[in-house]
């Protein structure tokens, strides 16, 4: 029983690598085996209680220090970008408890940790996602006891949903669920994909890389096996359909892409950019420019009172792990 | 440079020296130390071992210290460090009958073996800030003389009392269906499953968070789930805690903790299989904490409708409402996780509104064409 605790990283001496002991690492990738064979299924966890705070991520980091290893290199989004504080934060945490290299290239990372958004770029068969959730529970807000949502289920019994779609469309001409919108998974589960936005739903379709989801306060590890079939939920007369917008990304041109909306002043000025980050950063260093690209800078840059980032900044190269002072 | 949350890590890492200063306060202000907080700040340390779910005061007191005294923040600390320690067993169970009692009280008899000890409480002070204590020099120190005669060593619970005659409920331990008691449910071991047994439901309010529970128990007084409580009895006071290591094969005696129990007695008026006979609620708490045992029996009596037949209409009674909502670690981190960025689910509502917005711009010129 002390086994457990006797490996200890140079980082953060008294801790195991990558924080969690080496048996609660095994439950949870038992769980996570369980996951993978039924695809979309719940499974129950013993989640434990992390350094941050639940809500925060600490479902999607059980996960992600339960199958990291030495020679993986990690990335870590939140809202798409590598720059928000929560995933610097938890980036950080496994710089420290792990020190493994992490990265801002999609293409690079061995495991891509998330939070409400898949990446822009392709993902490919040997990479694995690890999505942050928050309520695991698709039916939720249709029915808040959870005997009764897993029994529902267990029956396949999904009517509530479809009649809550229905409503939307009689109400309002059309589906209201703009994110966390419900897809069914291999025909028999149905799943919350997170709070990604519905934009991202048809990436989950057919995906090359192993999709994991833990929820850490909620207590619940669900997974989609590589080439898994994943569908949105619709109605033949009223099918599914992703966001667009009538702008490209202001900085690199992108039209394809999931653009946030940046407010530039009070007079009701914006631009819109792409919400992936490394994305975005990619394409500018590859030559393309969006229609704001220098005088959005200067104007970032005046409003804040900061240099203007170059219009060309380079290639963006991999970040090697830091150890915090 | 669109995202003004960029460079992140340096301001989370600025964000951490700006605590450490505010925690500090004034330098010319001596600095706090643990002992000081642990010797005077008692009953602060009793709530953060208590919802942290482990007895250990000098941590508490140092988790108190760190979180600048939020107490919600310091259970999280001990929390998060009781996670990393190695469980290897369980403990016998202790026996309150034998706890060497500093107080014990029952409002239900008005006086019974063993005596009424009133003990250390704010229960008959008047509450005029006292003046004294914020002079100068100290308040010295207070002493209470002792009484004549000791508290007896061991003082019968009321429950065995009124079980002499079999007006109570027995207490009967959970049966595995072979014989045995079966292990205790650990909830930071395996998740939470329903229905729960009341090993794990005790459990869940032991570590629940005091306002909650309080606020919960109180509706039941209030007439949401009323279940007519008497303060059967309330001590506190020290037991010892008993280990069985296997290598030995009988207990030893690991420690001694305080601790602070409820047994609230409860009416029942019977049903088809149980004659009219009292019902419990239990409520136990590391040190003192005699609104928090309470607010727990209360809960825990509420709890058992679906044992005792009762029909079950009010929250208190909800058990899946009571144990998903308790625990203030869990409830604190998703509330406040509405500070992170949510603006890609912001954005798409913002796409959808707009939308809406057109829609009904459209339909409403139509109506009036």
């Amino acid at each position: 029983m002390s086994a457990t605790r006797t490996q200890e990283v140079d980082g953060e001496a008294g801790y195991n690598f990558a924080y969690l002991d080496e048996q609660t690492k095994r439950m949870i990738r038992r769980c996570i085996l369980k996951a993978v064979a039924v695809p979309g299924y719940q499974v129950p966890f013993g989640g434990r209680e992390m350094p941050l705070p639940y809500g925060w991520g600490t479902g999607g980091m059980q996960v992600t220090a339960s199958i990291i290893g030495k020679d993986d290199t990690l990335k870590v989004i939140d809202q798409g970008a590598d720059d928000t504080t929560n995933a610097v934060n938890i980036r950080r945490f496994f710089a420290r408890v792990a020190e493994v290299p992490t990265t801002e290239a999609t293409a690079e990372a061995s495991i891509v940790q998330t939070r409400h958004r898949v990446p822009e770029d392709p993902m490919t068969e040997g990479q694995i996602i690890v999505y942050q959730v928050p309520q695991p529970e698709p039916l939720r807000y249709l029915e808040p006891r959870e005997t009764e949502c897993r029994k529902m289920h267990a029956y396949k019994e999904y009517g509530l949903m479809q009649v809550s779609l229905y409503e939307d469309i009689a109400r309002f001409g059309e589906i209201v669920t703009s994110y966390s919108y419900p897809v069914m998974v291999n025909d028999r589960y149905l799943m919350s994909p997170t709070p990604i936005p519905k934009f991202d739903n048809p990436k989950m379709d057919d995906f090359p890389a192993l999709q994991l989801f833990g929820a850490g306060r909620e207590k619940r590890i669900y997974a989609i096996p590589p080439y898994t079939k994943v569908k949105s939920l619709d109605f033949d007369d009223h099918p599914f359909a992703i966001q667009q917008w009538e702008e490209d990304c202001a900085l690199c041109g992108a039209e394809e892409t999931f653009l946030d909306e940046v407010i530039l002043d009070d007079q009701g000025g914006k631009m819109y950019v792409c919400s992936d980050s490394h994305y975005c950063t990619k394409r500018r260093a590859e030559g393309h420019t969006g229609t704001l690209s220098e005088s959005a800078a200067k104007a970032y840059a005046a409003a804040v009172g900061a240099a203007p980032e170059p219009a060309n900044p380079g290639p963006a190269k991999p970040e090697p792990a830091k150890e915090e002072a | 440079m669109y995202v003004a949350v960029k460079g992140g890590e340096q301001a989370i890492l600025n964000s951490h020296k700006l605590i450490a200063e505010e925690r500090r306060g004034d330098p010319a202000v001596p600095e706090l130390t643990l002992t000081q907080i642990k010797e005077q700040m008692q009953l602060a340390v009793d709530r953060v071992m208590t919802e942290g779910s482990l007895y250990d005061r000098d941590l508490a007191a140092l988790a108190i210290k760190q979180a600048q005294g939020d107490l919600m923040e310091a259970i999280f600390l001990l929390r998060a460090y009781r996670t990393t320690l190695t469980r290897f067993g369980e403990s016998e169970p202790i026996d309150t009958a034998r706890m060497a009692v500093r107080r014990r009280i029952s409002a239900a008899y008005k006086d019974l073996p063993g005596g009424q000890v009133l003990g250390p409480s704010y229960d008959y002070t008047h509450r005029l800030l006292d003046f004294a204590l914020a002079a100068e020099g100290g308040v010295g120190a207070p002493e209470a003389e002792a009484a004549e005669t000791a508290v007896d060593a061991a003082i019968p619970r009321v429950t065995d009392i009124l079980n002499h005659e079999g007006l109570i409920e027995e207490e009967i331990a959970f049966d595995d269906g072979q014989g045995g008691e079966g292990p205790v449910a650990d909830l930071t071991r395996e998740p939470m499953a329903f229905p729960a047994d009341r090993d794990l439901r005790l459990q869940n309010l032991a570590r629940g968070d005091e306002g909650f529970l309080l606020a919960l128990g109180y509706s039941t007084q209030r007439g949401y789930g009323r279940n007519h409580p008497f303060a059967g009895e309330i001590r506190l006071g020290e037991v010892s805690v008993e280990f069985v290591p296997e290598e030995l094969g009988f207990p030893i005696e690991i420690g001694e903790i305080t601790v602070t129990e409820c047994q609230m007695i409860n009416q029942f008026a019977g049903s088809a299989e149980r004659p009219p006979q009292f019902t419990r609620g239990y409520g136990l708490a590391f040190g003192h904490g005699e609104r928090k045992t309470m607010s727990m029996a209360l809960v825990d009596r509420a709890l058992r409708a679906r044992e005792l037949d009762e029909s079950i209409e009010y929250p208190a009674q909800d058990e899946e409402f009571v144990l998903y909502h308790s625990d203030n670690v869990e409830a604190s981190g998703f509330v406040q996780h509405l500070k992170l960025p949510h603006y890609v689910d912001f954005q798409s509502e913002l796409q959808l509104i707009r939308s809406l917005r057109k829609r009904h711009g459209q339909d409403r010129m139509e109506a009036a064409e």
